[in-house]
């Protein structure tokens, strides 16, 4: 991952990233914000750590994603 | 305080005050195991509960995202959410699902530590659950702590600075009661922090049991979603803490072995 005016990403297209412990494409722009909205997780209840490190909601737009990250998408489920 | 004044109906009880903030409900309970999320809604809504437990897990990428979230049916603006790190076999595993848990609930700290040590009996694992509370707790979590129900480490535990102690009353899941009161004794007399009986409760009478001993509440899952009726179960298990928060706040007479009593005047009887 960087930060907008951080590193150029890695071509987008091709590249794939690791979400959830499975291959996903990255999104064509690379940004994080734009793969959780081409999840449906947009505005829904979720936390984003991307490469071990937590994502704030409001830093989606900022954060490019490169080849080979690793993305956690969590939820809230029933447990006691 | 907690004396039943003459003629008033309410019963009246010392605030239950945890983490700095005071609650109403001293039944705590879990989201796991139900059917589906409208009987979860509807046994949380008849236990009365205010503190409501959910673990945190990866999204199923790829499934319907119209779909019904949990926390659509449980309103954060209505219960306080509790994230749990069920599942963790390490403080580091723990620290890290309850940061998710912070950043998914926008920055809500209070939170259940449970660091798991067995896959068979889900017992805790005492020396990685004080790692675990340490670092959260200097992040500023406000931490209650599932723990075993040795006196010592759960005086540790509050050292640390858990906002409360949460012993097992018997394995989780298992519904086998409170198996050593003795023990819960030790704690809650020694404890300056809320004590809440976590795990083992299985019917509304060991509720009542655990709040007898002077437990500040109980938190509880399988008791009511494994119930027959769980919406019924979870009546139940109100009226089980607070009849128990009652005669403790009483205070029960003593205990006369085989001394009997008569309760009827033994004056006045015909000849």
């Amino acid at each position: 991952m960087s930060a907008v005016s951080g590193r150029t990403p890695a071509s987008p297209g091709a590249a794939t990233i690791r979400l959830n412990g499975a291959s996903q494409r990255l999104p064509a722009s690379g940004f994080l914000a734009d793969l959780v909205e081409e999840l449906g997780f947009a505005g829904k209840r979720i936390a984003v750590e991307v490469n071990g490190q937590i994502v704030p909601k409001s830093h989606y737009g900022q954060v490019r994603l490169a080849a080979d990250d690793r993305v956690e998408v969590v939820v809230a489920v029933g447990g006691g | 305080m907690g004396k039943i004044e003459h003629g008033s109906i309410a019963p009246l009880d010392t605030p239950f005050v945890m983490g700095g903030e005071t609650f109403r409900s001293r039944l705590l309970v879990g989201t796991g195991k139900y059917r589906d999320f409208a009987q979860t809604r509807d046994a949380i809504e008849a236990s009365g509960a205010q503190i409501v437990t959910v673990a945190i897990r990866r999204t199923n990428i790829g499934q319907d995202p119209g779909q019904p979230n949990l926390l659509d049916v449980l309103d954060p603006g209505r219960f306080t959410i509790l994230p749990n790190t069920a599942g963790c076999y390490s403080a580091v595993e723990a620290v890290r699902t309850l940061r998710l848990a912070r950043e998914l609930l926008d920055g809500h700290d209070l939170v259940k530590l449970e660091v798991l040590g067995s896959k068979e009996t889900l017992f805790p694992n005492m020396p990685e659950t004080l790692k675990a509370a340490e670092v959260l707790v200097k992040d500023g979590f406000r931490v209650m702590v599932y723990c075993s129900d040795d006196p010592v480490q759960a005086r540790m535990l509050e050292d640390i600075g858990c906002v409360a102690i949460m012993p097992l009353a018997s394995l989780i899941g298992s519904g086998m009661g409170i198996l050593n009161p003795w023990n819960l004794n030790i704690i809650i007399n020694d404890a300056r922090v809320p004590v809440i009986v976590d795990a083992g409760v299985g019917t509304a009478s060991d509720a009542a049991i655990a709040m007898e001993l002077g437990c500040d509440g109980v938190l509880m899952n399988t008791a009511i979603a494994a119930a027959g009726d769980p919406v019924r179960m979870a009546v139940a298990m109100r009226q089980g803490v607070e009849a128990g928060r009652n005669a403790f706040l009483a205070g029960r007479m003593p205990r006369r072995g085989y001394h009997a009593d008569p309760s009827s005047p033994t004056a006045g009887l015909m000849s």
